[in-house]
């Protein structure tokens, strides 16, 4: 019985520490919140822990074959569980500042994990779906925290609604998928296409609805107008949750679903993702000249990267899967970074969410302006940062599998990218800092933030073991 | 220890971070003098007793090179770039020199600096420049030798323009990297050649596949003169050595360590190491040697007229390279290493020496503003003396062992020695005898010139100044005892000597002597007795005299025929055609418009939900109606 949970252990440790935290924080005063700040810390790491400890080599199924625990989710979960803790460093003091510090943000936060994690060991249709609702609520009630703001109640419609659509298409494919094979498993679903059994054209038009659905939640163009109007809306601490530990589950989401039970349509899946990569790859960056709050700046890098990601995944091999999941980790590592320092800058009242905010950085502080240096050459892709090892891997694997003139567009629109980024750069080092309030953190913040920034330059000249790690949980998942 | 060879490298990287980080601004000044003293000259100690330790392995293992992997850095398609460290007899030499001569001129700077405000700063630079140096002579691939090569070239870049206030100072780090750049050029195209004809950048295997039974499909000649290119410009050579007597604006000890004892000879140690190439290159040796005499001659020519100390130094290692280049040339490998080796040591004590003298005077360089001082500074007096006669060659000091062996394979060698080739580096020699008395004289004797109230606050350095000094002159003393040629024969044979002048050995030898003793007794009946001599023959040959002390207008004709043409044609075909009307025109107007697009895209952008969805669905409509047409 223990052996048959051992899979699902880090979840059901979650789940029991997010109950208890919901009861504890009914009992605490306000000057104890940090209790449960820091059992939910232990958890995470608890989490984590479990995680590597029971990580085998061969993928393990349970629940009849509903979840899988291979390698690929385990480091995928590890992953997660790493973005969330540093995300909750990150935002404590911001949170607290503007009155949002309370145990719902934490237990809302973990119960987000559990649908990530969800997601990532999801083997069955079922699974998938289920972590995916469970992701997308906890997130839009976290949009809506900050009920005094006006903006942030918007945002939070928006995304509510739109999030609502994307599920109904993702459901609607599903439900054609199943139409067509008869089968939620995504292991049978994929060996029914491979013999040639399902009904083709209710297949190919799931797949449509599918793909859709996988691009709404990834944010990729033409679905991607709630990106720039959440991530602006949102209490920054949420928006940076939302842009980083959920894209690593909706890749893994994309992986399971595309690259597992589509697998047999990849000719037609791949010309969809070539249009949804080349269109955000080029919209993402060029809208994202004209914008002048760096929220919005970096939700239209986001929508940019996640076209990039696509164009590693479109090729459809072992290279190009590990260069699509390389990726996805060097962004979220990015970009816990950059809303890091966005963070850190702001304080009660202010939100440092302008660019012109970041006017002459480095002279009230040369170290985060550094930082935030590396931030922003490591998405431009400028070596030897991690956005520059990533940019080369995924353009690499979009070169092998043929696509150069993929490749070509691929390296203008960075180019593009490359002038708004380096402009943040050159508004911190060649202006005048206008404000000169001290910046002040927690001293646990400010050296996770600079290890944060530092790893950007360490993996970038460093990449090799970490794209090992990619490629051994991918080829030890079945993906060959 | 599987990984002492990358440690070595590492150490000093450890001393910039934390000097750079923890005691200047950046870091917000959080540590004081002592511990940023500590750290800077402890870990490049640190390295050198590593460095022996290293020495002793590779005996105990028979002289087998040790490697070091440290890792991969990138696998891309199905070659593998590592960055692998490689120890045999060679780099050993070269990183012994290194961590040596560099710790020793680490502690002397903890006394030269102590009253400059940017204190960290500059010790955080000079362990830079001790990483990419490491990097250079320890890495095994020509792309680690190249970060290095660039490295050290940023480092005194730095160095140089260290009192960046001054903007004549700032030009010369700005001159310095630019012509070195030039030379680059060659070495970058030298590499590039390679890697496509050998298939590897490891220099091991580039020597392996050059001595293999099949040559690879590449003029060795070819590569040899483009990877000359880059060592002219790093190591000082016509045409590129312009910049080397303006570094001397950087700190003395800077000139010390990297503009005579380590950097500048990266491009000896480039032509021994790649042995194998030159050695099937008879036309790039030729050219070799012909421009390392060609350099030796000229410079020394300079040196016997300039009057700023640190420029008669600064000339007589542009000559003493150019001599390191003859062996090369001629294919005695491991006597130009035994040259860079005993030159580091004399070469070292004679600008640390003059530093103390700068020092002394509060910053007067100027010789014909200095006399009698040998009695003032006694200790700085004996070791640069003792430097003066190891760099004239006065037996049995270091110079004349290593010169004289580069005097006989100039002559003997069978790999391109001739007569001539003998003749102008003897003169050069000569020469360089002549000038390093007359600058001792003019320094240290005679009657003071000095004004007065310079000459009230001379004083002698301190210890770790003048101790250092005294390691120095030691090593300058008794240097020549290192049979270096015979250590590194193994892996960079001797050249085969021309039987029929093999009987004139002695007669060379005796000959060198006598040439060391001549320059001597010129320059003391020159300058002896108030330097009146000298003057009655500075009169004798005032266009001569003018010549070499315009150092034969090579900056102005550089100017004149090089730079300016060059500023015209970038300032109006490459700027205002090219550049502005051009590059400008389409790149503002290419920005111009994506500003535009990228208004009016987050115009779509309204904020209205319905329109969203809309478009999202149109989206879909639009992937059905594809799919649709495709089944």
């Amino acid at each position: 019985m223990t052996h048959a949970l051992l899979p699902v252990l880090p979840e059901a440790v979650l789940l029991a520490a997010a109950c208890t935290v919901l009861l504890l924080d009914l009992f605490l005063p306000p000057s104890r919140r940090h209790w449960s700040f820091w059992l939910t810390q232990a958890t995470l790491l608890a989490c984590a822990a479990i995680t590597v400890a029971t990580a085998e080599l061969q993928p393990l199924h349970a629940f009849g074959g509903l979840v899988v625990d291979d390698m690929l989710s385990d480091f995928l979960k590890l992953l997660s569980c790493v973005a969330v803790s540093t995300m909750l460093f990150y935002s404590r003091g911001y949170l607290a500042v503007r009155g949002l510090f309370r145990g719902e943000v934490l237990v809302l936060t973990m119960l987000a994990l559990l649908g990530m994690m969800v997601m990532i060991s999801a083997a069955s249709f079922l699974t998938l779906y289920l972590g995916l609702e469970l992701l997308a609520l906890c997130l839009y009630s976290m949009v809506a925290m900050h009920r005094t703001s006006n903006a942030a109640s918007e945002a939070a419609m928006k995304y509510f609604v739109l999030g609502a659509l994307a599920s109904g298409m993702l459901l609607y494919g599903m439900s054609m998928v199943y139409g067509a094979t008869g089968s939620l498993d995504i292991h049978r679903i994929a060996r029914v296409i491979h013999a040639g059994q399902g009904n083709g054209t209710v297949l190919l038009f799931g797949l449509v609805f599918v793909v859709s659905g996988i691009a709404f939640k990834l944010g990729a163009v033409p679905y991607h107008m709630w990106v720039p109007d959440v991530y602006h809306g949102a209490p920054t601490a949420v928006t940076l949750l939302i842009g980083t530990a959920p894209k690593l589950a909706a890749f893994a989401l994309t992986l399971r679903l595309l690259g597992v039970a589509l697998a047999g349509l990849e000719f037609d899946w791949q010309g969809m993702l070539i249009v949804l990569s080349l269109l955000s790859m080029v919209l993402g960056n060029v809208t994202a000249i004209a914008q002048t709050n760096i929220k919005r700046m970096l939700a239209y890098s986001t929508i940019a990267n996640m076209g990039f990601m696509l164009l590693g995944f479109l090729a459809a091999n072992l290279a190009g899967y590990s260069a699509a999941m390389f990726y996805v980790v060097a962004y979220v590592l990015t970009s816990l970074a950059s809303f890091g320092v966005v963070m850190l800058l702001a304080r009660e009242g202010f939100e440092a969410d302008r660019i012109e905010d970041f006017r002459g950085l480095n002279q009230r502080s040369p170290w985060w302006a550094f930082i935030m240096l590396l931030v922003m050459f490591s998405l431009a892709g400028v070596p030897p940062t991690l956005g520059f090892y990533a940019k080369f891997a995924v353009i690499e694997a979009a070169v092998g599998a043929g696509f150069i003139w993929l490749a070509v567009a691929a390296v203008l629109a960075s180019l593009v990218g490359a002038f708004y980024y380096l402009r943040v750069v050159k508004v911190m080092y060649f202006e005048d800092a206008v404000d000169t309030t001290p910046i002040v953190a927690r001293g646990d913040n400010r050296a996770l933030l600079s290890a944060n920034g530092l790893a950007l330059l360490l993996f970038g000249i460093l990449p090799q073991p970490l794209m090992g790690l990619c490629v051994v949980a991918l080829a030890q998942s079945g993906f060959l | 220890m599987k990984h002492a060879l990358t440690l070595i490298v590492l150490l000093p990287l450890v001393g910039f971070l934390l000097n750079g980080f923890l005691a200047t601004r950046f870091g917000g000044n959080r540590v004081g003098k002592g511990f940023v003293t500590a750290l800077a000259c402890g870990l490049p100690i640190a390295a050198f007793l590593l460095t022996v330790a290293c020495l002793v392995r590779l005996q105990e293992a028979g002289y087998q090179p040790l490697v070091d992997t440290a890792y991969t850095w990138a696998l891309i398609g199905g070659r593998s770039f590592e960055i692998a460290f490689y120890f045999d007899r060679l780099t050993a030499v070269m990183t012994l020199i290194v961590t040596g001569v560099g710790s020793l001129i680490h502690v002397y700077s903890a006394g030269y600096m102590k009253e400059d405000e940017s204190y960290a700063r500059y010790f955080a630079y000079l362990n830079l420049f001790l990483f990419f140096m490491l990097l250079l002579v320890l890495g095994r691939s020509l792309l680690v030798l190249f970060v290095g090569w660039e490295g050290v070239g940023l480092a005194s870049y730095l160095l140089i323009g260290f009192w960046f206030e001054d903007p004549e100072k700032a030009a010369a780090g700005k001159k310095a990297f630019i012509v070195n750049r030039i030379g680059d050029a060659g070495f970058l195209l030298g590499m590039f050649l390679l890697y496509q004809t050998v298939g590897t950048l490891d220099m091991d295997r580039i020597n392996a596949a050059f001595n293999g039974a099949t040559l690879p499909a590449v003029s060795a000649s070819l590569v040899g003169i483009l990877l000359f290119i880059g060592a002219t410009g790093k190591s000082a050579q016509i045409p590129l050595y312009v910049w080397l007597p303006d570094a001397m604006a950087g700190p003395t000890p800077v000139s010390a360590l990297i503009h005579a004892a380590t950097m500048v000879t990266a491009g000896v140690y480039l032509v021994a190491r790649l042995s194998g190439i030159y050695l099937h290159a008879p036309e790039a040796s030729a050219l070799v040697a012909g421009i390392g005499a060609a350099t030796a001659f000229f410079a020394a020519t300079i040196a016997l007229v300039q009057t700023d100390i640190k420029k008669v130094l600064a000339y007589s290692t542009v000559s003493q390279l150019g001599l390191m280049f003859v062996a090369l040339g001629v294919g005695a490998y491991g006597v130009a290493i035994f040259h860079v080796t005993t030159h580091a040591f004399f070469k070292a004590c004679l600008f640390l020496g003059a530093g103390s003298v700068i020092h002394a005077l509060s910053g007067e360089q100027d010789i014909l503003k200095m006399g009698g001082l040998a009695r003032k500074i006694p200790v700085t007096f004996v070791t640069f003396a003792i430097a003066t006669a190891a760099i004239a060659g006065i037996p049995p000091l270091a110079g004349f062992f290593s010169k004289d062996e580069i005097l006989w394979f100039s002559f003997a060698s069978a790999r391109g020695g001739s007569t001539f080739l003998w003749l102008v580096a003897s003169a050069a020699s000569l020469m360089t005898s002549f000038y390093m008395f007359r600058l001792l004289w003019l320094t240290f004797f005679g009657a003071s010139r000095m004004s007065h109230e310079v000459e009230h606050h001379v004083h002698e350095s301190p210890l770790s100044m003048t101790g250092v000094l005294a390691v120095l002159a030691l090593l300058s003393a008794v240097g020549g005892f290192l049979a270096l040629p015979h250590f590194l024969e193994p892996m960079l044979p001797l050249p085969a000597v021309v039987p029929a002048l093999h009987h004139h050995e002695r007669t060379l030898i005796g000959i060198a002597i006598a040439l060391a003793f001549t320059g001597l007794a010129a320059a003391v009946f020159l300058y002896g007795g108030g330097a009146r001599r000298a003057a009655a023959l500075r009169g004798r040959f005032p266009l001569a005299h003018g010549l070499l002390l315009g150092k034969y207008f090579v900056d102005e004709a550089y100017d004149f025929l090089v730079s300016r043409p060059l500023l015209w044609l970038s300032d109006r075909v490459f700027l205002r055609l090219g550049d502005r009307v051009l590059l400008d025109g389409t790149l503002n107007g290419l920005a111009a418009w994506a500003q535009r697009t990228a208004g009016s895209l987050s115009r779509i952008q309204t904020g209205n939900l319905q329109l969203y969805a809309f478009l999202a669905l149109a989206g879909v409509v639009a992937a059905l109606v594809w799919t649709w047409a495709h089944v």
